[in-house]
């Protein structure tokens, strides 16, 4: 199947999962990442069970924050 | 070195100034030249912390911001916020949460509410260093 991540676009094997598709991406501190699907936000509790689909448009952010 | 217009230096600087007393944030995008990084947009997100000691950017904000920089052709260079009673410099929890360490982390001082100081960083677990910043006072290209 054919996906867009972070704007480029990728060909990925099929029922692949967020999870999964974090760690191919060699994504660091997964902890601290934001993913959203077609901007539809993911719960992190749902990395492992949502599989991205055909034409799906995938965005990672990373949190960023701070204090004083 | 990275290099901001005194328009965008100002924008972010009045931005900052109309959170008070809250910390405000936002992004910073533009081109990297070699070793110079050129600020060409900066953009103000909401600090949904609403706090003067802790800032996270809105992720909904951050999506527009990260697909309006893809849309006119500018790479993410790193975020901004400000200190409103502290010094322009890393905190512990600034390092602590710096997740990228090619990113510049700018920082807006408003202790001196006279004399507002903005430096920029790049930070590598605990160690920050200062990494020159220029505000041209040129209008942008």
């Amino acid at each position: 199947m054919n996906i867009t991540v972070a704007g480029v676009k990728k060909e990925a094997a099929d029922g692949l999962t967020v999870a999964q598709l974090i760690e191919q991406e060699n994504v660091e501190t997964p902890q601290y990442v934001t993913v959203t699907i077609n901007d539809e936000f993911i719960e992190s509790g749902a990395f492992d069970s949502t599989v991205i689909k055909d034409g799906d448009s995938v965005e990672f952010l990373y949190f960023m924050g701070g204090g004083r | 070195m990275i290099k901001i217009s005194e328009s965008d230096y100002i924008i972010i600087l009045k931005h900052a100034e109309s959170c008070l007393p809250e910390e405000a944030c936002g992004l910073i995008a533009g081109e990297i030249k070699g070793d110079e990084k050129l600020i060409r947009k900066v953009y103000l997100l909401t600090n949904t912390d609403h706090s003067n000691e802790h800032f996270s950017l809105d992720p909904k904000e951050q999506l527009a911001a990260v697909k309006d920089m893809r849309a006119e052709g500018l790479v993410p260079l790193g975020n901004w916020h400000s200190h409103p009673e502290s010094p322009s410099r890393p905190s512990e929890e600034d390092k602590r949460l710096a997740f990228d360490s090619k990113a510049s982390y700018l920082i807006l001082s408003l202790m001196d509410r006279n004399s507002p100081v903005l430096n920029s960083f790049k930070i590598s677990g605990d160690t920050a260093e200062n990494e020159g910043l220029v505000i041209e006072k040129t209008e942008k290209e």
